[in-house]
């Protein structure tokens, strides 16, 4: 065809009968795969924002820059720890629905909610109550940005949370072998935890 | 590229009748990863031709020195527009399209892993593309593709934040996209295929999928802070407030440094199927070239600040980058050292497929010769910011990618649409390609040596001749794609019908009808012999291969 030469040996006919397996396949699940590959990438996005602020506070003789008002410890501390123990609490759920506890599940999925919910509002007072605002200085832009960025993902983990809790309403919808979305709610919630701790260290404590 | 055992046994099953693909298919969300690709290649072609008139118009006004035909702030619009659509909207998605359409044909699968993640990553596409391209009607960017802060900060809200959202919705398409490529190459090939017997298209867009999936959040993470800057009025950037314009250059750059690799690896995939099949000859180092594809993404990776020579980077830190750099030219060296010995002693078939191709490999290099050229330290201070970098980047991205989206496009149609494209129009369009783009893109490593400026609309008379040279073969450039869309139109309609397997290709795509059933296969083909072995005697069980000289065969004594 078009001049390239054939190579009469083997032609599409040699295939004809290798064409066997089974037309009705199982299609196997890879979507706790995609989620982690997804997270993954995600964390690209915070990993590129932790080397940016590190380098500002490199370049940067004095940090945070000269003038920033103290930050309160409390009120985040109180937070993280809120934060890090919902982790605990939603695993909690992932093993009752592996036990077909479905009341289980969603007991432990109101409860990361509420907690979630806790440091949302927490963040959001520490907001309103600190000194310096979005265009103080370089550290106070770097601080709204890189929390409220993390903000946006608790937000988005509560409402995937939420989504996964409506759903487990359903009858039958969850089950001990069919369970993706409380896994993926779990492995977010678990990530947007993860940054939360790097992010502390980095923002309050170094 | 081994090979596994035959299972002779035929289907029982009695099939359903499919369902039919009609036409307005391709314009609804479709989750059928060939209408996908479809869908992809088409927008992508728009943007390529909008980009390309954008071009004309920039050579025009570059064809006398002074500003006769756009205003200068209209050229920085133009400038700014071309570069981000080619790049953006054109070769990145075409790459996707082509990956789209392969991939899991390829590998024998019925469809991606995630098929409505496939389409909404698609249905990305437009809004970008449409929102930028729409920005020239009201207030274009003017910052240059790679829009520096202060400059971008400084030349117009509305066009930059344009430019900001179109580039953040187009880098999450392009995630979306990795993201089901990997996972699919990884997850869903047919059980006979390991990752070793993957054809080389398959290796090449793993190693962009991981480059995609690093490098655009980093992207995307540079982009909110400026749009922080530009809009909300904060200085990460703005070194007017404390910032550092430096940081941005190295996030920008830590993804499209990178994306010069999204944009060529996909082609490099595509040229090393179409070579084999058009030589008749089995592909010469498969492992060297597949794993080349994932060095090239590893130094990818790690070669970013030479573009960042002239920002004040520190010696030390510009010997590492220039190292890196310079190595980086030894894997890509390894597979255009791979795809000549293929070539060497094939049957080959001159078709336009082939001459793209291998036209591809003799532009592509010159590309990268002057790329080891502005690797070095000296010498790309000297000619930073010059057009011998434009010269560069078009021999790689134009004779590269684009060649190489043009190889794929003539080797795939038959099987994308059931019919032959026309060889005396592919040929007639290869030739208009291969003179004009010489004809642009050579003269401007001349005036690159010899001082002009890019990205400016006014230059110094000594320049215009060769300018003017550029500029005519600009037009040819811009003539030779008619043949190509009267090809690809009147042959998608009214050419020969192509049949299964018009090249006799043993890659799986062949195995199925083309255009390919809505689920690909009616059975799952079974890899029997390596997606290269042409011309490969395949010796009956039992059957010893043959040692390299007579005497050397066992049984037979020499001195008897």
């Amino acid at each position: 065809m078009q001049g390239s030469t054939v190579d009469s040996t083997k032609t599409a006919l040699n295939y004809h009968a290798e064409m066997t397996v089974d037309h009705h396949e199982e299609h196997p699940d890879h979507r706790i795969f995609g989620v982690i590959v997804f997270l993954l990438a995600e964390s690209m996005i915070f990993l590129g924002l932790f080397s940016a602020y590190l380098t500002f506070r490199a370049v940067y003789p004095e940090w945070p820059p000269a003038g920033t008002p103290e930050r309160e410890l409390l009120l985040p501390g109180i937070n993280t720890i809120i934060l890090i123990s919902s982790s605990f609490v939603i695993h909690q759920a992932d093993t009752a629905i592996k036990k077909n506890d479905v009341k289980g599940l969603q007991t432990w999925f109101v409860a990361t909610a509420i907690m979630g919910i806790v440091f949302l509002a927490g963040q959001l007072y520490e907001y309103h109550h600190l000194e310096f605002g979005l265009k103080t200085n370089l550290y106070a832009s770097t601080f709204y940005v890189l929390t409220g960025f993390h903000g946006l993902h608790v937000f988005f983990g509560l409402v995937l949370i939420l989504a996964v809790l409506w759903r487990s309403f359903k009858p039958k919808h969850y089950s001990n072998e069919e369970h993706f979305g409380v896994e993926a709610a779990e492995l977010y919630w678990h990530f947007v935890d993860v940054v939360w701790i790097i992010l502390f260290i980095l923002l309050y404590l170094l | 590229m081994t090979q596994t055992e035959v299972q002779p046994t035929v289907s029982a099953h009695a099939h359903h009748a499919p369902p039919e693909r009609k036409w307005w298919h391709y314009f609804t969300f479709n989750t059928d990863h060939k209408v996908i690709a479809i869908q992809y290649l088409v927008t992508s072609f728009i943007f390529y031709l909008i980009g390309g008139v954008m071009a004309s118009a920039m050579r025009t006004e570059l064809a006398t020195p002074n500003s006769d035909f756009v205003s200068p702030e209209t050229y920085n619009n133009l400038l700014t527009l071309h570069g981000t659509i080619m790049i953006f909207l054109w070769i990145i998605p075409a790459g996707a399209g082509l990956a789209n359409f392969l991939i899991p044909l390829m590998i024998g699968a019925r469809d991606m892993a995630f098929p409505k993640m496939n389409a909404l990553a698609f249905w990305m596409i437009p809004p970008a593309g449409i929102m930028l391209a729409l920005s020239l009607l009201v207030d274009a960017p003017q910052a240059g593709w790679t829009s520096y802060p202060p400059l971008s900060l400084m030349t117009g809200k509305v066009g930059e934040g344009i430019w900001i959202f179109s580039l953040l919705i187009s880098g999450t398409s392009s995630i979306l996209g990795a993201l089901n490529f990997l996972v699919t190459l990884l997850k869903m090939r047919v059980p006979s295929m390991g990752l070793n017997s993957m054809p080389l298209f398959c290796w090449s867009m793993l190693a962009t999928s991981a480059l995609v999936l690093i490098g655009t959040p980093v992207l995307a993470g540079a982009l909110i802070l400026l749009a922080f800057d530009l809009l909300a009025g904060t200085a990460f950037f703005n070194p007017s407030g404390g910032g550092d314009p430096i940081v941005y250059q190295h996030m920008f750059w830590f993804y499209s440094h990178p994306a010069v690799y999204i944009m060529v690896l996909p082609l490099f995939g595509a040229i090393s199927e179409i070579l084999p099949v058009h030589a008749r000859k089995p592909i010469f180092g498969y492992r060297a070239i597949a794993y080349s594809s994932l060095a090239i993404a590893f130094l990818g990776l790690i070669v970013w600040a030479h573009h960042m020579f002239t920002s004040g980077t520190p010696a030390w830190l510009r010997m590492f980058f220039m190292i890196t750099t310079m190595v980086i030219a030894v894997p890509t060296g390894i597979k255009v050292f791979s795809w000549l010995g293929t070539l060497w002693g094939g049957k080959i078939a001159l078709n336009s497929a082939m001459l793209f191709a291998v036209g591809f490999i003799a532009v592509f290099v010159i590309g990268g010769i002057s790329g080891v050229m502005v690797a070095a330290v000296p010498f790309d201070i000297h000619v930073h910011d010059t057009y011998f970098i434009v010269a560069h980047l078009h021999y790689v991205l134009f004779g590269g990618s684009v060649f190489g989206i043009y190889a794929a496009l003539y080797h795939w149609f038959p099987k994308m649409t059931g019919r032959m494209m026309n060889e005396p129009l592919g040929i007639t369009h290869f030739i208009l390609t291969f003179i004009g783009m010489n004809l642009t893109f050579m003269p401007m490593h001349v005036l690159g040596l010899q001082g002009m400026n890019r990205r400016v609309a006014l230059y110094d008379p000594q320049f215009t001749t060769l300018n003017q040279v550029c500029t005519v073969g600009a037009y040819l450039l811009a003539i030779s794609t008619v043949p190509f869309l009267f090809n690809a139109i009147w042959s998608w309609s009214k050419g020969r019908k192509a049949g299964d397997n018009p090249w006799k290709a043993l890659t799986f795509e062949w195995l199925t009808t083309s255009p390919p059933a809505i689920e690909n296969f009616e059975v799952l083909p079974v890899l029997t012999w390596g997606p290269y072995d042409y011309g490969v005697e395949h010796l009956s069980e039992g059957e010893e291969p043959p040692l390299t000289s007579p005497e050397l065969q066992p049984n037979t004594s020499v001195a008897s």
